[in-house]
């Protein structure tokens, strides 16, 4: 254990360095800016041997690590809302030429109207992209994970890029004690990266991002789908293995249950999880499923720890204009549609724009929950 | 490494043969045909111009691989001493 | 006698017949030799060389959008020099639209931080991959797709945009214009890149038989034509020092150039002397640019 008492971004900073990236490309969006700087001081101050890529826009960030990684190196970038907006082309693409990016996404909400606080829509609007995507609950979830984020990347089976999603703000600007861990013990579990399918190397030439027509296109893409579905077994078998060396662990990696044996459970994903669990532990009928895992999509496991339920409440930060739901919501439905005597499950949208959500807030939910309707979805108030 | 079940999921995307597209015979294209005509003195300039890099230097002359010739006549135009001619291509 | 060496690019792409922009790339490999990664964006050459599962590149190549050519290149340079590699040339190889238009930003980027890579554009002078729509460096008075000749307006309002200038107020050590239909000065400016420490930037005039409408057979003719003509300037800006690179006394008039091309056909008397007096023009002031000695780095 390395206890250090730091701001949210500077730890994510500090893993950074214990990850050894040979390239860092970042351009500076809040609430993540602090990450971006703190990773220009370490490498001005030569405590990371990164290339630091000033780049002009996220667009070129997420495309020269794109570059890096494909020429054979660890790379590491970060950005939220109208950064991740601006990437999208860039994401699927990514996830297309099967390269493992490691990517912290710092949660923001989207404009318009521009607004600087969290929600997790940059990330949910990115679902369909091919990435991995993991929500932390807290700054030590988030270190954990993010060294995490490069095994299961990297590793043969997978070779997909990772997003690990941390909320703005909340916890990108937090100073609290985390343990950073032992450098020794994260060069043992994250040995250097050695890529094997694909490379930009003169002494084996190959072509990467070549032009598909119809029929290829739809079996490459099928096999991206086979791959991420896979690659759930890849994040429980890393994170046990984290598990055993770091002694900490969150579920099975893909969700973890919270006083899980009541009749109604509270969906969600991030650090809002944390004010969930104060409101559980003053009440006796509720419990939590955490979501950490969202793609690949924990079906198994969400059918798992939700089929005895008699209420299911998803309560997130997003919404899907149009649909009249948050996309998480609609996707617990779908999981749990099959079962025979399936929980009732109601949504909230909650948090956009950084809106406060009060542990009364969530009291009320609960109780109103009760008499809402299967499939119904309110605003927080 | 333990196997997990399913589907292969080694990645297909990259292109790992470099320059199989000669599988592609683009010589189907052509309606007109380049011929190298004795007047050729090697020269090679026929060759640096040719699009397709379809044109060889063999023994002081001009060998075009009428596989890849897409008959755009390019070398039939540079040539400095007018040695090669352009016919109607026959099928 | 000219030899061509080993051929890093194969038979059997499909681009058109006479396509000047394949020849382009030829030449440069012939200069670079197999030590080189090319990042090149969304355009003909990419999709007529690379349909999966067969490519006709033979050496080590990435495509990723059309706009990021010279990030992907930042990103690969970057990369390599981690791992101790100096001696790989990374080329940023994309036409006009990729490179001058939608991708202008990732290029002002890697000059603007002087990233170690070359960036070239072959310039067809459109966005010839899609069916011929204007692209910021189609000249003045072309017909594209997107500027057709019709009753109310005919052909493209504004001039091309001068990339060189542009690379050169980025504090560009090398910057330079060459053609196809020269490729001796072709390879001197290639290998003169790969011997400079930052980025360089190349310009490639590359003729479009499909697009300028003209016979297959006259590519290299009528690149020739450009240049002798002053509608394509060849030369080179070595740390702010601007040198004609082709000794030529008197420029052909445009006349001669713009009536083999279909897409300059509808241009009146009064357009063609409004070409040839800008093109006179420019050829003056450069001729004074390159005479006075002034540095562009330091002023611009």
């Amino acid at each position: 254990m390395v206890m250090k008492f730091l701001e949210g971004s500077e730890a994510i900073s500090e893993t950074v360095r214990l990850c050894r990236p040979d390239v860092i490309s970042a351009y500076p969006i809040t609430p993540q800016t602090h990450i971006v700087e703190s990773l220009a001081r370490l490498v001005a101050d030569g405590k990371i041997k990164s290339k630091f890529l000033e780049v002009e826009s996220e667009f070129s960030a997420l495309s020269s690590v794109l570059g890096a990684c494909a020429a054979g190196s660890r790379t590491f970038t970060a950005t939220c809302s109208q950064g991740l907006a601006l990437m999208h082309e860039v994401l699927f693409a990514a996830a297309g030429l099967r390269l493992p990016l490691v990517m912290v996404n710092a949660n923001r909400a989207l404009s318009a109207p521009i607004n600087i606080w969290n929600d997790q829509q940059d990330s949910i609007s990115e679902r369909d992209s091919g990435w991995i995507q993991l929500y932390v609950e807290t700054v030590q979830e988030a270190v954990d994970t993010l060294i995490q984020a490069y095994r299961i990347a990297e590793d043969d089976r997978v070779l997909l890029p990772v997003m690990v999603c941390m909320d703005g703000f909340i916890l990108t600007h937090v100073i609290e004690p985390v343990d950073i861990l032992d450098e020794e013990k994260v060069q043992k579990f994250l040995p250097k990266y050695k890529p094997t399918h694909t490379i930009l190397d003169p002494q084996r030439p190959m072509t990467i991002g070549p032009f598909a027509y119809p029929e290829p296109y739809f079996k490459l893409r099928k096999e991206i789908s086979t791959a991420i579905n896979n690659s759930k077994e890849v994040i429980s078998e890393v994170h046990k293995e984290f598990g055993e060396k770091f002694k900490r662990k969150y579920g099975n990696g893909l969700v973890e249950g919270y006083k899980n044996d009541k009749k109604i459970a509270i969906v969600s994903m991030g650090s809002v999880v944390g004010t969930i669990r104060e409101v559980v532990d003053k009440r006796k009928d509720v419990g939590i499923v955490k979501v950490r895992c969202y793609r690949p999509f924990p079906k198994n496991e969400i059918i798992q720890t939700l089929k005895s339920k008699k209420t299911v409440i998803v309560l997130e930060k997003n919404i899907s204009l149009g649909l009249g739901s948050g996309s998480l919501f609609s996707e617990i439905r779908d999981a749990l549609y099959p079962l025979k005597n399936r929980p009732k499950v109601v949504g909230c949208i909650a948090g956009l724009g950084g809106s406060d959500i009060k542990s009364s807030d969530i009291h009320r939910l609960i109780d109103d929950s009760k008499k809402m309707k299967d499939g119904e979805v309110k605003w927080l108030t | 490494m333990k196997k997990l079940k399913g589907e292969k999921t080694e990645p297909n995307v990259a292109v790992k043969k470099p320059g199989s597209s000669v599988e592609v015979k683009t010589g189907a294209w052509r309606t007109f045909k380049p011929v190298v005509t004795d007047k050729c003195i090697g020269c090679g300039i026929c060759a640096q111009f040719c699009p397709e890099a379809c044109i060889k230097i063999k023994n002081k002359k001009a060998v075009i691989n009428y596989d890849y010739c897409k008959g755009c006549l390019i070398c039939f135009n540079e040539c400095p001493v007018k040695a090669i001619e352009s016919k109607q291509e026959e099928k | 006698m000219v030899d061509i060496g080993e051929e890093l690019i194969a038979s059997g792409h499909r681009t058109c017949s006479g396509c000047g922009s394949i020849l382009a790339a030829r030449m440069v490999l012939r200069a670079t030799g197999s030590d080189v990664i090319i990042c090149e964006p969304t355009g003909c050459l990419e999709v007529t060389s690379t349909q999966y599962p067969t490519t006709a590149w033979r050496v080590p190549w990435i495509h990723v959008l059309f706009e990021n050519a010279a990030s992907v290149a930042a990103g690969v340079k970057a990369a390599l020099e981690a791992q101790g590699n100096n001696h790989t040339q990374v080329i940023a190889f994309g036409g006009d639209g990729g490179m001058v238009d939608i991708g202008f930003g990732a290029v002002s980027g890697a000059l603007e931080r002087n990233d170690d890579i070359i960036i070239i554009t072959y310039d067809n002078e459109a966005y010839s991959n899609t069916g011929m729509q204007r692209s910021g460096a189609t000249p003045f008075g072309a017909s594209t797709s997107t500027t057709p000749s019709g009753f109310e307006s005919a052909g493209k309002k504004t001039w091309k945009k001068n990339m060189l200038m542009i690379a050169v107020a980025h504090g560009c050590k090398y910057a330079a214009s060459t053609s196809i239909a020269y490729p001796k000065d072709l390879e001197m400016k290639i290998k003169k890149a790969m011997g400079i420490k930052g980025t360089k930037y190349i310009h490639i005039h590359t003729p479009c038989p499909v697009g300028w409408a003209f016979d297959s057979s006259k590519t290299i003719e009528i690149a020739r034509l450009a240049v002798q003509t002053g509608m394509w300037m060849l030369y080179e800006i070595e740390d702010g020092n601007l040198k004609k690179t082709l000794d030529i006394t008197e420029l052909k008039p445009v006349e001669n150039y713009l009536k083999t091309q279909k897409r300059f056909e509808h241009l009146k008397e009064n357009d063609i002397k409004v070409i040839q007096e800008h093109i006179s023009q420019t050829w003056k002031e450069l001729d004074k640019l390159e005479k006075s000695g002034v540095n562009l780095r330091t002023i611009l």
